[in-house]
């Protein structure tokens, strides 16, 4: 394990909550991507979602662009948003357990009826301004951290590299001058 | 579609179990807290790598779209940059991205929905800024 490779004193402060969760998180990330890419050639991104929904409702010819896909779109997300649901059931709720998962600490978990739901400490405020930014900013880069970051990475495109490169330099910045001004959560 | 929805499935279930449906945790590894983000990122990326590398040289087409396996290749221009720099600000300020906030939707978050109705505004905003742009531009040359 990587535990084993580098000092422990290290390892704690860079992987304080381990690293099973989030490897095999990542490589189930990658598995949904790839049992959809293998049925149907679509190397699938989660932002543009966002436009192909809003052609429902709006007649810009910028969102009309994504009529053809709006449709299996809106089935990916809710997919998504079922996955992540399933793990609520199982995991959150702690009906199921395993060695390669662990909890974390952070927000708020309440019981619905025996389910457990997590709520995030994070303020609205932060939410709502990031989520307009990210809105526009996925839209104008052609990609987000699913198209770019999985799938354009997992391609070798360029494009994508570079991508990800500025929004992770980006992000990084911007959180440490948002922490440096002591905004928390 | 049965199968698109398997694949959301997988993939939701994913950002649930690394807590990338947290806004926290991801807001921590770029604060250089933990840095267990790599793993997802890296890990998600090898396993689409290999099936983008592989799945090509093993059949032609896709067998229930009959599309052709590509990459996932996008044009490089300046857009790609201001982009990119305008999400990591919205990514740094809020800790969630697409894909991860409609996952948290799914862990019982509703706090989410800020995020995601700003996301909404926000891809509204461009794509009538775009389309307005592209209305002008096309009547300029039609001059």
């Amino acid at each position: 394990m990587v535990s084993e490779l580098i000092d422990p004193a290290l390892y704690e402060t860079l992987f304080p909550e381990g690293v099973s969760r989030y490897a095999v998180g990542g490589l189930l990330v990658g598995l949904g991507a790839v049992v959809i890419y293998l049925g149907t050639g679509i190397a699938a991104g989660a932002s543009t979602f966002l436009e192909s929904t809003l052609s429902y409702v709006s007649d810009q010819s910028r969102f009309q662009r994504y009529r053809s896909s709006r449709d299996w779109r809106i089935v990916f997300t809710l997919g998504i948003i079922a996955g992540a649901f399933v793990y609520a059931l199982t995991f959150q709720s702690g009906l199921v357990s395993s060695s390669l998962y662990q909890p974390g600490t952070t927000g708020e978990l309440r019981e619905v009826g025996g389910l457990t739901i997590w709520l995030t400490d994070v303020q609205p405020w932060r939410l709502f301004l990031g989520g307009i930014l990210v809105g526009i900013g996925t839209r104008i880069g052609k990609g987000c951290t699913s198209g770019h970051g999985v799938c354009g990475v997992g391609s070798a495109s360029k494009t994508s590299i570079v991508s990800v490169m500025t929004f992770l330099a980006v992000a990084i910045g911007t959180a440490q001058v948002v922490m440096a001004l002591g905004v928390s959560p | 579609m049965p199968l698109i929805f398997v694949g959301g499935l997988i993939f939701g279930f994913g950002l649930g179990f690394s807590h990338m449906a947290q806004p926290e945790v991801v807001l921590h590894f770029l604060q250089f807290e933990d840095f267990g983000l790599l793993f997802v990122m890296f890990g998600a990326a090898i396993v689409s790598g290999i099936a983008f590398a592989v799945m090509p040289r093993l059949r032609e087409r896709a067998p229930l779209t009959g599309d052709t396996y590509g990459r996932r290749l996008k044009s490089f221009d300046r857009n790609v940059l201001i982009g990119g720099a305008i999400f990591g600000v919205g990514w740094g300020l809020s800790g969630i991205c697409p894909g991860a906030a409609y996952a948290s939707l799914g862990v019982g978050n509703v706090t989410i929905l800020w995020a995601l109705a700003g996301m909404f505004v926000g891809a509204y905003i461009q794509g009538y800024w775009r389309s307005q742009r592209a209305a002008s531009t096309s009547s300029v040359s039609a001059d």
